[in-house]
């Protein structure tokens, strides 16, 4: 069966709504991370438990990608179709599944975790008073099956491509875009509407559309939830940003490290292809769009559009100057449009909705929302989308629910690698992609990695710049060996060997890497060492003047030492990997700070806080 | 309509399409760079922008810019020497530099090298960066290209000369990062690749990570072995370059000084490739002949470039049965020396050593092929670039520029002009018609300039008429071209009757063993004019004229194309596509 016209598409998504429906429908996370934390066993035990109370006519299981709730995996939700009322738990074991299930919607099953509902799980596409949380990006994505396109086009899926392309022209479509003010999620911010009309004003009779979803740094995730939760969200958008410039063909560049979102993929251009949504002549209008994956081999450089370009091709996966821009001169020397997972998400809806209400969310720089990966040290791990303009605070203390263990904030990461740190001066600032420039950092993909007290900044720097060091394709001189040299800086930093010149050196190098560099991998570097000296500058003079590392991280610069707190026990004796610590039963035990390797294990062992860190 | 800029406050118009560093050059501004190469009559523009040496300020622009691949745009305002600029290029070179080897004094390109230069340019006297640096083994396998990764400065140059210019594609980036060189996949040696040993790369490369495989010492030893009768031959396009070595200007024709510092280094004999490329001209058009009379395995290639040779064995095995079986003159000669010249001159052929001067590194490999060598005993036992004599004759505290003009020794000494142009592309293909149409016409033709097949070009075309047989031939020279041309014939576009195909652009005058031209073509151009002018200078300028060549065939090999001329000066092919 082929979807021909705008009305057909309609019809179909009234039947589909209009179908009877069982009165509770079961979500399953089932993204990667929930797969990885054990969801397919409470699936299985949720199919036996059905299938042994004979609860087929009652419950109706989704799998659905990642509810954004990394913190609480394996999580479920149920959701009671008559009276709209949602219940969510995490951590379940199998051995929940039948108390949940008995429970029903009606109550609470005991001996089990459940979510509060309007922090995690707002309603879709608005933002409420008193929820942070909204979601534009993410409004499929953990909610629908990612697998049965029938669940995307009862929610309106495709309704944006029908619209733009049997009512709207090609130059319609691109000032819709401009209007709305979509700049690009991966990183730079680059106005999305001017990429489309560069590349709509070259003449070519062959385009590109590329979706990169070579997603990579450090604690992001926002692509792979999206492309493993909500594909159809994505092809979509590609087909309408094909008809805006003129391409007819579109590829996802996609790391093969990702193989759950390849499969999901590949199984909803299918599925997309077998009702005409995608293919030739696109709801009769004549527009003809192709979809195909190109996998990439997993090098972070690959995620810059020219190095993502040389890659498809099949040459080394590195970047070029630019210009010649991707736009006019692109794959196979092609105009192409390349934009990352994050920025088609929010395509479909603002050509439903308009752009005057994707302006109502977000500031009047960066409108709409933004997906952050929330990491490291915050008690609730997740992905969350907010408004641009939410304030750190209320994303790490608000949503988050602030910092594991009750420990001290210190700095949030964003901007992965590329960026910068944020201090608790800063807590309070409306995040945009401007607001962040000027703190230092830069909006990136949106990982955010939240630091404690126990985070020495000097570690965290050379962390983030190991990571450009492996990723570096080597190309140019100031990232090949700058980095190199800069590491190896950090590195006497933390190990105590530094001369006190080290902080100037650091800072010119740094300054010579961003103004010379030849692409933003390179350029951006030096910004996690920048960013931590400007702030923290006191932190690595600690390290370089008086060999003291003040978190206690730098293994080099600490050492244990057992108080007369000591009871004797001789647990630390006896965990000891190297066998430095001696003492009799009953009496104080001592360290060989000769043969100590600062593993931590008598640390951490020690009941009765005897071993201190110095 | 131009554009129009101001560079260092002075204003410049350049056409569409100019770099800033193409504007500077305009207004004598240098800009230093290092990995830009570029050689404009080979269509050779490599800017790979990855050094970052020529960063400069762009008013409005929040980065330096790297001026050999930026656009001149309209209304641009370009400072080269802000300290910003210069505080950049200068960590850019000590970031180089802390790389780097700093054993300059031991490098093969010392004073040749271009990293070596710009830290001179720049004055940079003290490094403020250290730390690790790259190690790889060194890769000496082959018998023509040392490569010393140590060295690599990841300029890609090499890359280019590889790939975009030879299509070898032998060359290529391999790892990331700090790890990121240039060198075969899986870092194989190049003697199990399918490298063709051209040393385009070597003339590309601008530092000591690329260079010849030294063969000066066991020449040396040869000289001072008293067991050893010592015979050299040079190569037609050493004469026309080894001056520059020796600070005489490039185009200079300089076969009477070299013939006096050979000798002055002790050889024994001193005689000419040119004899043997006469020799190859009358046994390869006997061929063409034989081939265009019966019709078949049109067009007949050239085989006297042995990498373009063993390009063919491994690209295109399917054609082997194309090329000429004619020896390449070295081959000969070394076959001749050890045969014809042995007997004349009462030595056992094993106590005569024959030293080759090339301008070529894949000579190296060639006189290796096992196919030369006969009871262990190869017809080239060493083969030296143009390079290295002139660095032996340095050592030796030879002064070039001042010695007398010396003369060949007889009677493989004696040559014609047709020989003398087998050093640049073209030369092979015209002396063979030379020979071929006094042969068809059977008399001494005046009109015996082909100028339809000279000149730098890549691919060249012509008709020829030979008393109303009419010829279609072609020369190319540079691999790239070499692969199109081939690429036409297999799908039937072509129809050429004999095709002369050099693996280096521009043929041997620009040899990988030549002295380093670091870009600059115009020294290629007067190398060429050099050899054309030495052609029209001769008395004999056809080589079947030779008289030393007549008096062979008559004392010793019969008649070209003999039984024992096959014996003696052809070879065969191998398929070595893996």
């Amino acid at each position: 069966m082929k979807i021909t016209s705008p009305e057909e598409l309609a019809q179909n998504a009234a039947a589909l709504k209009s179908r009877p429906r069982k009165p509770i429908k079961l979500l399953v996370s089932m993204g990667t991370c929930g797969i990885a934390a054990g969801t397919a066993a409470v699936l299985k035990a949720i199919h036996q438990e059905i299938a042994e109370r004979n609860l087929e006519n009652a419950i109706e299981v989704s799998e659905v990608g990642c509810m954004g709730l990394c913190h609480a995996e394996p999580v479920i939700m149920l959701a009671d179709e008559a009276t709209g009322e949602k219940l969510i738990y995490g951590d379940v074991t199998p051995e929940q599944v039948p108390a949940i299930l008995a429970a029903g919607t009606s109550s609470i099953a005991p001996g089990t975790r459940t979510l509060e509902r309007n922090w995690y799980y707002p309603e879709f596409e608005t933002a409420k008073p008193g929820e942070p949380q909204a979601r534009i990006v993410l409004r499929n994505t953990g909610r629908l099956n990612p697998e049965n396109i029938e669940e995307y086009l009862a929610d309106d899926g495709y309704a944006a491509l029908a619209k733009a392309v049997t009512q709207m022209t090609p130059q319609q479509v691109i000032d819709l875009i401009t209007a709305s003010g979509l700049r690009g999620r991966g990183g730079g911010g680059f106005p999305t509407g001017r990429k489309w009309q560069f590349a709509a004003d070259q003449k070519s009779e062959e385009k590109f559309i590329i979706c990169n979803a070579d997603e990579g740094d450090p604690g992001a995730f926002m692509d792979r939830a999206v492309l493993e939760g909500d594909p159809h969200t994505v092809l979509e958008a590609m087909a309408i940003g094909g008809y805006a410039i003129g391409a007819h063909t579109g590829v996802i560049y996609i790391r093969a490290e990702y193989p759950l979102a390849v499969r999901r993929l590949e199984i909803a251009i299918r599925q997309a292809e077998e009702l005409g949504l995608l293919g030739r002549n696109i709801f009769d209008s004549g527009f003809d769009f192709r979809i195909e994956i190109k996998y990439g081999a997993g090098a972070f450089v690959c995620g810059e559009e020219t190095a993502l370009i040389h890659s498809i091709e099949g040459k080394r996966g590195e970047p070029t100057v630019k210009p010649p821009f991707p736009a006019v001169e692109g794959l196979w020397k092609k105009p192409t449009v390349v934009n990352n997972v994050e920025t088609y998400a929010c395509v479909g809806a603002i050509v439903r909705k308009g752009a005057e209400w994707f302006r109502s969310l977000g500031t009047a720089g960066s409108p709409g929302t933004k997906v952050f990966a929330l990491a490291g040290k915050v008690a609730k791990v997740g992905l969350v989308e907010v408004p641009m303009g939410t304030t750190l605070r209320d994303i790490v203390f608000g949503i988050g629910g602030g910092i594991k263990n009750g420990r001290a904030f210190k700095a949030v990461q964003t901007g992965g690698p590329s960026g910068g740190c944020i201090t608790p001066a800063n807590l309070d600032l409306p995040i945009d992609y401007e607001a962040l420039k000027s703190i230092g950092s830069m909006m990136g993909s949106g990982g955010m990695i939240v630091m404690d007290e126990d985070d020495c900044m000097v570690n965290i720097a050379k962390f983030f710049l190991e990571f450009t060091l492996d990723e570096s394709c080597g190309k140019c001189t100031p990232c090949r060996i700058g980095n190199r040299r800069m590491y190896e800086m950090l590195n006497e930093i933390t190990e105590g060997r530094a001369s006190l010149d080290v902080i100037d050196r650091l800072k010119t190098l740094s300054a010579t890497i961003k103004d010379t560099a030849l692409c933003g991998l390179g350029q951006t570097s030096p910004n996690p060492v920048l960013s931590t000296l400007a702030n923290f500058e006191d932190e690595y003079l600690a390290h370089v003047k008086d060999s003291r590392c003040p978190a206690g991280v730098c293994a080099k610069l600490i050492r244990y030492e057992i108080s007369d707190r000591c009871v004797g026990c001789g647990l630390c004796l006896h965990r000891c990997p190297v066998n430095c610590i001696s003492g009799e039963r009953k009496m104080r035990h001592r360290i060989d700070q000769s043969r100590c390797i600062k593993c931590g294990v008598c640390f951490q062992t020690c009941k009765f806080h005897a071993v201190e860190k110095h | 309509m131009n554009i129009n800029l101001k560079i260092n406050g002075q204003p410049v118009s350049v056409a569409p399409g100019s770099t800033i560093l193409e504007a500077a050059e305009k207004l004598e501004i240098k800009i230093p760079t290092l990995c830009h190469f570029k050689m404009d009559c080979f269509h050779v523009d490599h800017r790979s922008a990855s050094c970052r040496i020529c960063v400069v300020e762009v008013k409005g622009r929040p980065n330096l810019a790297p001026a050999c691949s930026t656009p001149a745009a309209e209304g641009m305002e370009v400072h080269t020497n802000t300290l910003r600029a210069i505080n950049a290029r200068r960590t850019i070179l000590d970031l180089l530099l802390s790389d780097h080897p700093k054993d300059c004094l031991i490098c093969p390109k010392n004073l040749n090298c271009q990293l070596q230069a710009l830290a001179q340019e720049m004055g940079l006297h003290h490094l403020l960066y250290k730390g690790e640096q790259s190690t790889y083994n060194k890769d000496l396998s082959s018998q023509a290209i040392a490569r010393d990764l140590d060295k690599c400065i990841m300029c890609r140059r090499c890359e280019t000369a590889c790939n975009a210019i030879q299509t070898v594609g032998v060359l290529s980036g391999v790892g990331r990062g700090f790890n990121a060189v240039v060198a075969p996949a899986g870092l194989k040696p190049l003697a199990e690749t399918e490298c063709v040993f051209c040393g385009q790369c070597v003339q590309a490369c601008p530092v000591g990570a690329l260079s010849e495989i030294d063969y000066k010492y066991p020449v040396w030893r040869a000289l001072n072995d008293p067991a050893k009768t010592v015979v050299v031959q040079t190569a037609p396009a050493v004469r026309v370059a080894i001056g520059e070595a020796f600070g005489l200007p490039p185009g200079s024709v300089s076969t009477g000084k070299m013939v006096t510092a050979l000798r002055m280094l002790g050889f024994d004999r001193v005689f000419d490739t040119d004899f043997a490329a006469d020799l190859t001209i009358m046994e390869e058009t006997t061929e063409l002949i034989e081939r265009i009379k019966s019709g078949r395995n049109l067009p007949i290639l050239t085989s006297c470039c042995p990498g373009w040779v063993k390009f063919l064995e491994h690209q295109f095995p399917e054609l082997i049965y194309m090329p000429s079986t004619a020896k390449s003159p070295q081959q000969m000669f070394g076959a001749i020396t050890k045969t014809y010249f042995a007997q004349k001159a009462g030595i056992a052929p094993e106590n005569l050593t024959v030293v080759s001067v090339m301008p070529c590194l894949s000579k190296k490999y060639e006189a290796a092929r096992e196919e030369f060598s006969r009871d262990g005993i190869r017809d080239v036992d060493i083969v030296i670039s143009t390079r290295e004599l002139a660095d032996m004759i340095r050592e030796a505290g030879i002064q070039f520029d001042q010695l007398e003009e010396g003369e060949y020794d007889s009677p493989l000494g004696e040559s014609t002009g047709a020989a003398v142009i087998f050093g640049a592309t073209g030369g092979v293909l015209e002396a063979a018609l030379r020979t071929a149409a006094d042969w068809i016409a059977g008399e001494d033709l005046q009109e015996i300039d082909f100028t339809g097949v000279r000149g730098l070009d890549g691919i060249k075309e012509a008709a020829v008429n030979i008393n109303g047989l009419e010829l279609h031939v072609a020369v190319c020279s540079g691999l790239g071209n070499a692969r199109k041309l081939l690429e036409k014939i297999q799908k039937g576009e072509a129809d050429y009757q004999a095709i002369e195909i050099m693996a280096c652009p521009g043929g041997c005058l620009n040899g990988g063993g030549q002295p380093y031209h670091h870009g600059d073509t115009t020294i290629l151009q007067k190398r060429l004019e050099a050899l054309y002018r030495d052609d029209k200078s001769q008395p004999v300028r056809k080589s079947h004229r030779n008289p030393s060549i007549q008096r062979l065939y008559a004392e010793f090999l019969g008649e070209p194309g003999s039984h024992f001329a096959h014996q003696l000066l052809h070879t065969a092919y191998v398929d070595r596509r893996k």
